[in-house]
């Protein structure tokens, strides 16, 4: 069905080519996962399925990629769109029309489908992904799960053979991310629709796929069944690290298969008491108190009354589905966000009287608490890093200590080293565009850390770098609080997590003692080695490796 | 009437005859029947600066406004353009009072304001100085006038969804329409885009205001509504948008030049048409020598677009009588049969009460019928049963309320009289 033969993409002004020699063919009605880490040629390799890449991109491609027989050369996107159908990572940029129904219709009125057919295959497609209910209804206002699966539903009316799908659950929570799989392997299993699909939490989707298409990064991809490539892969769910941890084989790709093959392990371990799952700093005093917090956004309250304490040195996940006021609640604790009732106090360093951060000036709550926006890119406004964070120690009112420098500067070349002064920000990759801007904001040197989703479109080393300075940040005496969807995140990262729903506290607990009570909160180590308290396939490593040295 | 009378009649559901208070189903007239209407009131409006026939143009839209609007959110902005028309009255007869020019010694003076002195070069315009009751009457019936043709050009934005309203444009404005649609939905992203960011700014304690203040808001707004873009031109060309039409540069080339020179005649058939003391030549013959070359270009534009659309709306005997009564008056004011002209334009030197002609009033009441022709408005776009919590992280909440402002019923209401049209249709 898809067919790379010998392709090569160069893009204009760099010197190495961001995919060479790729043969790789995937075979009809097969769902093929395209996995590497951020920033080898995901996206590039995916556009060039339909053309997009060069077409609408620039660059060169060379060899030759065909579609159904038709070389991709020859026929731009709009030529390829009834045969191939693309959905993107945010699904509200690519949407055209309004609402629900006319989003559906649109790419066949493009080509020209008469309007009974049209209407057909609308109420066909609104069946099939369950968007019924939601047919006319405006598409800002649908949560995210519905609006991806409105905008594959949008692609699937043109009733194409393949269908490309790039991160399309990477803004999700864990229910809506779920809600968007099902809708696509039923696509593959009931229409036998090829399906070519990236995605950064492979944990999700692993068990799904008849295909892996790894990037190693140099520009090559290796292709074959899933247990064979995820050998020697990089980047690998826990599911499938357990695995090589414990050499089964074949490696096991879905908590199912792993379980049944981890009961001689689980024997091994239950034998000996499990590491904590974080190394976590001695927790000292209170730094942060807050009562009776309450958002309202006119007639909906999105906070109700929350009251919460964070002492020093403990990180504390913040989860819940989306809209259950978690960023709400963030913003009202930095006091930059609305809030309608109850106190924050932050205690300070110096023994003063703890204040409250909305009551005091912007540069002085900045000192008490600080907040790294949902969009990072929202507090980068300048030409270069150097400048960023020149400006940033402006803003902190510090003076740049003689002997190490600028302050944040400092701060950057210890979360991210390697950053050259002069690059664009927006040219960093997602991981270094957070820690510029985390950095910025660690420079007023305040002691409560606040992160609102940052593990958005990090890949796993991405996101064992945030794990490393998340634990760097609570060992140096602050309290962070993480907002996340990523249950494995939590599981490595927090000591404490707390679950929001409707604006309410719902629970609030040590990690292991909420995470693994919950079915959909539970991390894949935990679920393949319940009732055992083990959390990551970290912990298991440490185990066995005291194991080993006991022998 | 004929099809209405069937489509009642073959309905499958009782429950959507009830809803529309007995006979008929409700459902959203074709938007171009409004703007008919709706243009043809404004033109006939424009004959007049009779104070009576204003008002009661106002009333006639006021009345078919409320009646026919639906609930969405276009549907409530009559209340503004209404407010921009009496803005545009009140500046005129203020301007007219303070550029207080051609006061007659025999005219009612209600009240002087200073005079300021101008310069001998300026010796035209006089700034201050007696207000009389006739030039201030002239200057507020005038502004009456232009309030109606504003109220007008508003009751059709407010009756017709103005989206659907550019689906109808032919074929070759299609980009055109297209543009326009993305632009309307692109404005309140940038407006939220915004909101975020200057909210992102107080976390870095950032100045608020002077030109770095600007700089720091529009730079990240302006990278995203570029990213945005991007992402939108992206997806709309993988979703066939522009598929190969078989325009040649010879056929561009002639639809231009027949639109330029359609467009040339269209304006000057209307200034002839406008403007009474114009050439007669300029009126009716170059409007309909302008159409003509209009029609052809579009035409041949149209013919390289291949294209469908879904559901499009009907043009039905609805249709026809709401479009046919705005015609109707601006015809019957046009006429000048069964009453004196100079009953339009009611003197003011002297100044005597205008009358009330019996022909325009009638012809007024008829565009307000179109109010009890069209049927019931369809409902808009509402939202089924939440089926849950809707995400709502930072500046996404407000849309739940929006949420719960409307009704649970909306779908199933909604999705029965179109089903009945189509097997009327078949």
């Amino acid at each position: 069905m898809i067919r790379f033969d010998r392709v090569g993409v160069v893009y204009e002004g760099r010197d190495a080519p961001v995919l060479r020699e790729v043969d790789l063919h995937v075979p009809e009605g097969e769902l093929c996962l395209v996995v590497g880490r951020t920033g080898v040629g995901k996206s590039t390799l995916l556009g060039a399925v339909n053309g997009l890449v060069p077409h609408f991109t620039g660059g060169t491609l060379r060899g030759r990629v065909t579609v159904d027989g038709r070389d991709t050369a020859h026929h731009p996107p709009r030529e390829l769109a009834d045969v191939v159908g693309v959905v993107g990572q945010d699904p509200l940029a690519g949407f055209v029309t309004d609402t629900v129904e006319e989003e559906l219709a649109y790419a066949m009125e493009q080509l020209a489908v008469p309007p009974e057919v049209m209407r057909k295959r609308v109420e066909e497609i609104l069946d099939l992904l369950g968007l019924a209910d939601l047919r006319h209804r405006a598409l800002h206002e649908l949560s995210g799960g519905q609006q991806q699966r409105v905008a594959i539903g949008s692609v699937l009316t043109a009733h194409p053979r393949v269908l490309v799908l790039d991160e399309p659950t990477s803004a999700l929570d864990p229910t809506a991310a779920e809600e968007v799989l099902a809708a696509i392997t039923r696509l593959v299993h009931d229409l036998g629709v090829t399906v070519l699909l990236a995605e950064h939490r492979l944990e999700r989707v692993v068990q799904y796929a008849d295909r892996v298409a790894y990037l190693p990064g140099d520009g090559t991809v290796v292709h074959g069944p899933p247990a064979e490539v995820f050998r020697g892969t990089a980047i690998a769910p826990p599911v499938v690290e357990l695995g090589r941890l414990a050499g089964w084989s074949p490696l096991p790709l879905s908590v199912r298969d792993a379980r049944r093959a981890a009961a001689p392990l689980r024997e091994t371990l239950a034998a000996r008491p499990a590491p904590a799952p974080r190394r976590g700093a001695a927790e000292g005093d209170t730094v942060l108190f807050a009562e009776r917090i309450v958002v309202r956004y006119g007639p909906v309250t999105a906070v109700r009354e929350v009251g919460l304490e964070l002492r020093a040195g403990q990180v504390t996940a913040l989860m819940g589905r989306n809209g259950s006021g978690k960023s709400s609640l963030l913003w009202a604790l930095q006091g930059s966000g609305p809030r309608q009732g109850g106190s924050v106090r932050v205690v300070r360093e110096d023994g003063r009287p703890p204040k409250d951060p909305k009551r005091v000036s912007a540069a002085e709550a900045r000192r008490l608490v600080g907040l790294v926006p949902q969009t990072p890119t929202d507090l980068l406004y300048l030409e270069s890093v150097a400048q960023e964070l020149a400006q940033s120690d402006l803003e902190s009112g510090r003076e740049p200590a003689a002997e190490a420098g600028p302050t944040a500067r400092r701060i950057l070349d210890r979360l991210a080293p390697g950053i050259p002064d002069d690059t664009h920000p927006r040219d960093l990759s997602e991981g270094q565009k957070l820690a510029l801007v985390l950095a910025i904001q660690l420079a007023a040197a305040p002691r409560v850390v606040l992160l609102d989703e940052p593990t958005r479109g990090l890949d796993y080393h991405a996101k064992e770098a945030l794990t490393g300075i998340v634990a760097a940040l609570a060992a140096e005496g602050r309290t962070v609080v993480v907002s996340t969807h990523d249950v494995e995140f939590v599981a490595s990262a927090a000591d404490r997590v707390l679950v929001m729903a409707e604006g309410e506290i719902v629970a609030d607990g040590r990690t292991d003692e909420v995470i693994v009570a919950s079915p959909t909160f539970a991390p894949q180590a935990a679920k393949i080695l319940a009732p055992l308290p083990y959390l990551t396939v970290h912990q298991v490593a440490q185990a066995l490796e005291s194991a080993g040295a006991a022998r | 009437m004929t099809t209405l009378d069937k489509r009642s009649a073959g309905s499958p559901s009782p429950a959507s005859g009830r809803l529309a208070g007995g006979r008929r189903s409700p459902r959203n007239l074709h938007p171009l029947a409004w703007w008919t209407w709706a243009l043809a009131l404004a033109t006939a409006a424009s004959r007049t600066t009779n104070p009576l026939l204003l008002l009661l143009v106002l009333a006639v839209l006021g009345y078919v406004v409320t009646a026919r609007r639906t609930d969405a959110p276009w549907a409530r902005g009559f209340g503004y353009y209404l407010g921009l028309a009496l803005t545009v009255v009140a500046i005129r007869v203020v301007f007219r009072c303070v550029f207080a020019t051609g006061i007659t010694p025999h005219d009612h003076l209600l009240f002087s304001l200073p005079h300021i002195p101008t310069p001998a070069w300026y010796a035209g315009i006089e700034i201050g100085g007696p207000v009389s009751l006739e030039a201030t009457l002239s200057a507020a019936f005038d502004g009456l006038r232009l309030a109606c043709l504003i109220c007008c050009i508003g009751a059709a934005n407010t009756l017709a969804n103005p989206k659907r309203a550019l689906r109808v444009l032919p074929a070759a404005l299609y980009e055109l329409g297209v543009a326009v649609t993305v632009s309307l939905s692109v404005a309140p992203q940038l407006v939220q885009s915004v909101q975020r960011v200057a909210r992102a700014r107080r976390l870095r304690a950032g100045r608020t205001k002077g030109v770095r203040a600007l700089r720091s808001i529009v730079v990240p707004v302006l990278e995203d509504a570029l990213e945005r873009s991007l992402h939108l031109a992206a997806a709309m060309d993988s979703r066939g948008y522009g598929r190969a039409g078989t325009a040649t540069r010879r056929s561009r080339r002639t639809t231009g030049a027949l639109m330029l020179l359609g467009m040339c005649g269209l304006c000057a058939g209307v200034y002839g048409l406008l403007d009474g003391t114009a050439p007669a030549v300029l009126g009716l013959p170059a409007l309909v020598a302008g159409a003509v070359l209009c029609a052809a270009g579009l035409a041949l534009g149209g013919r390289r677009v291949r294209r469908t659309s879904y559901r499009p709306d009907r043009w039905r005997a609805a249709e026809f009588g709401v479009a046919g009564c705005g015609v109707a008056a601006a015809v019957l004011l046009f006429g000048t049969v069964g009453y004196d002209a100079t009953e339009l334009n009611p003197s003011l030197y002297p100044l005597t009460w205008p009358s009330l002609p019996l022909v325009p009033v009638l012809a007024l009441l008829l565009a307000g019928a179109a109010g009890a022709i069209a049927p019931p408005p369809g409902r808009t776009p509402g939202p089924a049963t939440p089926p849950r919590p809707r995400p709502a992280d930072g500046t996404r909440h407000r849309r739940t309320a929006v949420d719960r402002a409307t009704s649970d019923r909306a779908t199933s209401d909604r999705t029965e009289p179109d089903r009945t049209t189509t097997e009327v249709s078949k």
